[in-house]
């Protein structure tokens, strides 16, 4: 009778896959650490090398949890997107949270020196680079939707949401200019993306925040589904149109601001993670694919980060690098090989 | 069931119809024609409340259409619209299933009743072969069927179609026309629908609103051919209306 299948199988596998990359993930960096150590360093048994045990402790399993809520929050954020704007290409960067956290950092490294000709020593830290990267989305974002309680087209606030890009892309462009090299090189490492600059406090702090995003998401997963028919369809299904878009919208604000300001400008994992999902499962109810994304994205993420580290040597890749390296050719796959990008 | 008074119809600074009046009891299929861009859709669409109505009335089951809540509205009207469905992934069944969100809990879990009332839906169609096929894969007149099943499924006593023949062959329009017909007859629900198949409507209409921008006279098919309504629906010197064969005729 119930055709609706049982994806408790996949669900499985993800999870083991999840917990597989997470094992892995903390295997390798640019110390090498043997694979039975690390295990040792998990359960809680005293290493012969101390250092080892700080590494591990201290730097790659927040490292890891990092990556995994990078990955879920971003993937999420993502999906809500091209559900909400019923466009498959749409990602959680479409409505200017991404340039919006750039614009932050940019005029906290360079801002400074460009207005006041004073250096801002001391005043750039982890801390308060994640503060403005938060602000500056949260400002964005904040536009965005007094632009979206205007307008009712959801497509227009897609086109108003890239043009707030741009706009912020231009005043970084000019900020990077006139400032000098130094800050230049700071607010260029910050854009490559980071998983490894979170304590354990801040780490603590990113994952209240996803929390909050994903249940925010799992409240709406009734009217992200009514979406998937349109607007009118949606209404005629008595879903209150604007309470739950703009429930939808703070949810990836949350999400992917929150991420952004931790980690940085983290391409391609929003956009992908959805598609590479709905290969695997093949539904549109977000009662299935909420938790899928979130599995999937951190999975994602963990491996992304295991070929950032670069395995047998010293040197770390930019994070941001490897997610569009990986993430570019398989939206570039999606379209070619299955002709279609649908969603 | 449906009572309309005196409704203008339109947009805040121009009115496209007015003086719109008809009456539908339950198991009612009517249909609303016209010449394009007379407003039938504008019509179709302050029914269902995607826009307000300027003044009148619009009155379901005794209840003014402007004072429901849209949960309840929900249970009281579905759609078919003309616009496509923006999710082409979605099987048939996935489809259907969303028509029972008015009545599931928080999270959209089906019951045993909404069950029933999906495989209902999915068997009056005939879309059990259909049921886990994408909805890219199905061709036009099926893609207006699975739609016609979810507004079936949403088990609303109202359906509103915005041109639901369109598209279709002539076999297909006649097909789904007598189905609509018999989904009206047999579970008491009151059908309308904008159409141009005038001379197929007359032939399977309980009732038939006729918009001509002036009087937009109503009634049973027999009664507006005997008061020659039809006779100026459309400009004379194109087409004239033949009421012995109930047919237009083209004037050369």
């Amino acid at each position: 009778m119930n055709p609706q299948k049982t994806y408790g199988l996949s669900f499985a596998i993800l999870f083991v896959a999840l917990v597989l990359c997470f094992g892995l993930n903390l295997s390798f960096g640019s110390v090498s650490i043997p694979f039975k150590e690390t295990l040792n360093a998990i359960f809680g048994a005293k290493l012969e090398n101390s250092s080892w045990d700080y590494i591990i402790w201290n730097y790659r399993i927040p490292k890891a949890f990092t990556a995994i809520l990078v990955g879920g929050g971003l993937a999420l954020s993502g999906l809500l997107m091209q559900t909400l704007f019923r466009n498959p290409l749409a990602g959680p960067f479409v409505l200017g949270i991404s340039s919006g956290a750039s614009l932050g950092a940019a005029i906290l490294i360079m801002g400074a020196t460009v207005f006041t000709g004073l250096t801002s020593f001391g005043l750039v830290n982890d801390v308060s680079l994640a503060l403005a990267a938060s602000l500056g989305s949260f400002l964005v974002l904040m536009a965005v939707m007094i632009v979206a309680s205007k307008i009712k087209d959801t497509m227009a606030l897609l086109i108003i949401g890239l043009m707030f890009g741009s706009i912020t892309g231009a005043v970084v462009s000019v900020l990077s200019y006139f400032t000098n090299a130094e800050k230049l090189q700071q607010y260029i490492y910050w854009s490559f993306g980071s998983l490894g600059n979170l304590s354990w406090a801040q780490l603590l702090l990113l994952s209240g925040i996803i929390i909050l995003g994903i249940i925010l998401s799992v409240l709406s997963i009734k009217s992200l589904n009514a979406y998937l028919l349109g607007e009118n369809y949606a209404r005629s299904l008595g879903v209150n149109l604007k309470k739950s878009r703009y429930i939808i919208i703070i949810a990836t604000g949350l999400l992917a601001g929150s991420v952004t300001a931790f980690a940085g400008p983290i391409a391609f994992v929003g956009l992908a993670v959805p598609h590479l999902t709905r290969q695997l499962f093949r539904t549109t109810d977000h009662r299935v694919l909420v938790p899928a994304v979130l599995l999937y994205g951190a999975i994602l993420m963990l491996l992304c980060d295991i070929v950032a580290q670069l395995p047998g040597s010293s040197s770390v890749l930019p994070i941001n690098a490897i997610t569009s390296i990986l993430g570019a050719p398989v939206v570039i796959w999606l379209l070619i090989r299955k002709k279609r990008m649908l969603f | 069931m449906l009572t309309v008074s005196e409704l203008s119809i339109g947009y805040k600074t121009q009115i496209v119809v007015k003086a719109i009046n008809f009456n539908l009891t339950e198991g009612e299929l009517m249909s609303i024609v016209g010449i394009n861009g007379v407003g039938k859709s504008t019509l179709l669409r302050t029914l269902g409340k995607v826009q307000p109505q300027l003044s009148g009335h619009i009155l379901i089951n005794g209840k003014a259409l402007a004072q429901l809540k849209s949960n309840t509205l929900a249970s009281q009207i579905s759609m078919v619209l003309t616009e496509a469905i923006p999710s082409r992934n979605m099987t048939v069944w996935e489809l259907v299933t969303l028509g029972r969100q008015p009545y599931t809990n928080w999270i959209g879990s089906l019951s045993h009743l909404d069950e029933e009332k999906i495989g209902e839906a999915i068997q009056i169609l005939e879309l059990e072969d259909l049921r886990h096929k994408p909805c890219y894969e199905l061709s036009d007149g099926q893609m207006q069927r699975v739609l016609i099943a979810r507004a079936l499924a949403q088990d609303t006593p109202i359906i509103l179609m915005d041109e639901p023949t369109t598209h279709l062959d002539l076999y297909h329009k006649v097909h789904l026309l007598k189905l609509l017909r018999r989904i009206a007859h047999e579970t008491k629900k009151t059908i309308l629908f904008t159409s141009h198949e005038i001379e197929m409507a007359m032939q399977l209409c309980d009732k038939m609103l006729l918009l001509d921008g002036k009087n937009n006279p109503f009634g049973t098919p027999e009664a507006l051919i005997n008061s020659q309504a039809f006779e100026t629906l459309f400009p004379e010197d194109t087409v004239v209306f033949n009421s012995e064969t109930k047919s237009f005729r083209i004037r050369k």
